[in-house]
């Protein structure tokens, strides 16, 4: 008999006064009898929805099915037929829009908690040292992956696991991509992310790192002189977006790129660490996306009393639900329908306020979202001395300005087809980099598409 | 055969200033004068990124002057230790037009300015080298320098060597007496590019300028380094690091790199109190 509750189990979390202060994980994560008890609520639907809403395709109700019994290795097996990185996805993807959104638990009560139980599962596996990381006997074809982020780890591991010598090439010291620059330790471990870069090298995956592809070596010269048969770029959309309003160039205007990879890669919230950072006493963070969450987040620990200022309302935010929940706990202000039209500064020209514009809805704009309009007249001041902007970000120019016939769109996006493959014979393409900024999941599912698209053209030669 | 990032020679230009040549040659094939290269010393250091004084064959030669944290570490290493990073070429290369090129460098910057003159000079530019620095006894590079160029001139800020006086006077005083320049490529102190800009503009010269500022990543990700070059902003990184001398806001970029100034006045005590602390134990 199901568990007919209406509401997930519980997952244990720091207390808000208590984490925003600190750096560690949030959220604690299930035990064994929590697991068990949220793993009980599902139906086992005979057509299940969640696994449609999921963009990798996880066998959702066949590995909550192995919690319920118990069997958390079968489980953790299960997941990874289809997901190299469960405890990255258990811990950031956008559940609530994706397979719990489509729970049919979801209709009367609360979805079932997949994220958490994924999550659970992918933490004992690495608790108990388990990892999926079979591969078949090599074939001798070399594949280079540029980026280690989700989408080239993704692409790397699908393409390892049928005996490819794959090599990544990244452009930082450290692998991981998004996942050690971009999110903050607190919701996504840095000691998680080496796991499963490591678990891709036991699968004889070999990472390069210090390699800026367009810089250092280029993809002409990689399928030319290096001997590789194909080129996957999952390169992301690294180039921050800025306002293009006065003032940004003053002391104390980051972009959170630059904001977030000072703390995340760079570290820089330890004591004594060697990398500056600055010290805010009042953040304004300019946006409503994940990254300004985590930003803003970010800020609070550092100290900072910190404001979000976003033009929509609450209703608009992109982040995930749960970003937004937490930061609230936090005790992140959110001056919503607000924008920042100004940022002035001081006789040194370090930043003293953002002169902001009060909005309103209006009419839907092509997407359906309700446009923001400014009201006339209700400008006003917000004093702050750092301001964090976090409005996007689009793909870096190196590549595609160092690859002859490798066509993009009007956005700066690589053009590929639906199988990631791209103008150019040979080269593939998949996540950030193809559709601009999206979320870890998607770029997972372009990886994996691509390394199927990889495997048939080389396979077809 | 080296290592990986292996430092395989350490020479003291100045008992402040090093010069490190480290083995690299995925980065020595393709660099090109102007270009910089960014390191890391250790598991725990910060990202320096220094423009490229010299490649041949597999290896790359940085000149640093020991300042901060970061650059006091790498002072501290020797022949044979090895970097945990080193990534590169960044950045375009310098491209200078003319027959006529006078070549500026301020301190350190002649370093940098040294790989500028001598790939204009070696396809048959004609080119004076203006090298600036505050006394003789921190002179670098000269014999370089004169190698690299038709003339060169040193300037002394305490008249201790050379020209008397800062680099604009000299760069001044030979437009003055008839010299025409096609072109000036100045890189140094904010100040000094600042000042040659101001100069070279008042007699319609072209004038290119390198900046070194604040970075963490170099291929365009963080924008921290932000220019604003004729109203617009760029990132030295990957637009630049050289710029129209006469569309820099150099004020703002002056401002902008003291941003972590109090940072780092802290953490060169701190370093100093380790040393002291370990000559003392």
């Amino acid at each position: 008999m199901p568990n007919m509750s209406l509401t997930k189990t519980p997952v244990r979390e720091q207390e808000p006064n208590v984490r925003n202060s600190n750096f560690l994980e949030v959220n604690l994560g299930y035990t064994d009898e929590e697991a068990r008890e949220e793993a009980t609520r599902c139906l086992n639907c005979k057509k299940p929805f969640c696994m449609e809403g999921c963009p990798v395709s996880v066998p959702i109700p066949a590995f909550i099915q192995k919690v319920q019994e118990g069997d958390i290795e079968g489980a953790y097996r299960t997941i990874s037929t289809a997901n190299a990185l469960p405890a990255v996805c258990g811990r950031v993807c956008p559940q609530e829009s994706q397979c719990e959104g489509r729970c049919i638990r979801g209709k009367k009560g609360e979805p079932v908690g997949i994220g958490r139980l994924e999550r659970y599962v992918a933490d004992w596996a690495i608790a108990h040292d388990v990892a999926n990381t079979d591969v078949a006997a090599p074939n001798g074809h070399k594949v280079a992956v540029i980026g280690s982020g989700p989408s080239g780890l993704t692409c790397a591991g699908e393409l390892a696991k049928k005996g490819y010598d794959v090599t990544i090439f990244e452009a930082f010291h450290v692998a991981g991509g998004v996942l050690s620059y971009g999110i903050p330790e607190f919701r996504l471990p840095k000691s998680i992310v080496k796991k499963e870069v490591a678990n891709l090298e036991k699968m004889g995956v070999k990472i390069e790192l210090n390699m800026v592809i367009g810089k250092t070596i280029t993809i002409d010269e990689l399928l030319e002189e290096e001997g590789f048969e194909a080129v996957f770029i999952g390169s992301g959309a690294g180039l921050p977006m800025f306002m293009h309003i006065p003032g940004e160039s003053l002391v104390g205007v980051f972009s959170a790129n630059e904001y977030l990879t000072r703390i995340n890669l760079m570290k820089a919230y330890l004591p004594n660490n060697p990398t500056p950072i600055f010290h805010s006493e009042k953040a304004v963070i300019v946006g409503g996306g994940n990254v300004a969450m985590d930003a803003a987040r970010s800020a609070k620990r550092m100290g900072a009393e910190t404001h979000i200022v976003y033009r929509r309302s609450e209703e608009e935010l992109p982040a995930r639900k749960e970003e937004v929940h937490h930061a609230k706990e936090e005790g992140i202000v959110f001056d919503l329908l607000t924008n920042p039209i100004r940022i002035n500064g001081d006789e040194k020209g370090k930043v003293k306020s953002v002169t902001c514009i009060r909005m309103e809805l209006g009419e839907p704009d092509e997407r359906g979202r309700r446009r923001p309009v400014a009201i006339p007249g209700s400008e006003f001041d917000i004093e702050a001395d750092s301001v964090i902007i976090s409005i996007g970000t689009s793909p870096n120019p190196l590549i595609r300005s160092t690859t002859e016939g490798l066509e993009t769109n009007s956005h700066g996006c690589i053009s590929t087809k639906e199988d990631a493959s791209t103008s150019r014979e040979g080269i593939f393409c998949g996540g950030d980099a193809a559709t601009g900024a999206a979320t870890v999941i998607l770029a997972m599912g372009a990886g994996k598409t691509a390394a199927k698209s990889i495997d048939e053209y080389i396979r077809s030669k | 055969m080296p290592k990986k990032y292996e430092i395989v020679k350490k020479e003291d230009l100045t008992p402040d200033v090093v010069r490190v040549t480290v083995y690299a040659p995925f980065v020595a094939k393709k660099a090109k004068p102007g270009q910089f290269i960014i390191l890391r010393t250790d598991e725990r250091g910060e990202r320096i990124p220094l423009t490229i004084s010299k490649a041949e064959g597999d290896n790359v030669s940085v000149v640093v002057q020991k300042v901060g944290d970061g650059t006091l570490t790498l002072g501290d290493m020797n022949e044979g230790d090895c970097l945990q990073d080193f990534v590169g070429p960044l950045g375009v290369p310098t491209e200078i037009e003319g027959k006529k090129v006078a070549v500026i460098g301020g301190g350190l910057g002649c370093a940098i300015a040294l790989p500028v003159a001598k790939s204009l000079h070696d396809r048959g530019v004609d080119v004076d080298l203006i090298g600036g620095f505050r006394s003789k006894n921190i002179v670098i590079l000269e014999d370089d320098m004169r190698a690299a160029s038709n003339n060169l001139y040193i300037c002394t800020d305490d008249g201790s060597y050379g020209f008397n006086g800062m680099v604009t006077a000299q760069l001044k005083e030979l437009i003055d007496s008839g010299v025409q320049y096609d072109c000036v490529f100045a890189v140094g102190p904010l100040i000094m590019m600042k000042f040659v800009a101001k100069l070279t503009k008042e007699y319609g010269i072209k004038t290119v300028v390198s900046m070194n500022p604040i970075m963490i990543d170099g291929t365009g990700m963080c924008g921290c380094c932000r220019v604003t070059v004729g109203g617009e902003t760029k990132f030295a990184c990957v637009d630049g690091p050289d710029f129209d001398g006469h569309l820099v806001d150099f004020d703002e970029t002056m401002a902008r790199a003291r941003t972590y100034s109090e940072f780092e006045q802290q953490r060169r005590r701190d370093h100093n109190c380790r040393l002291e602390g370990m000559q003392n134990a």
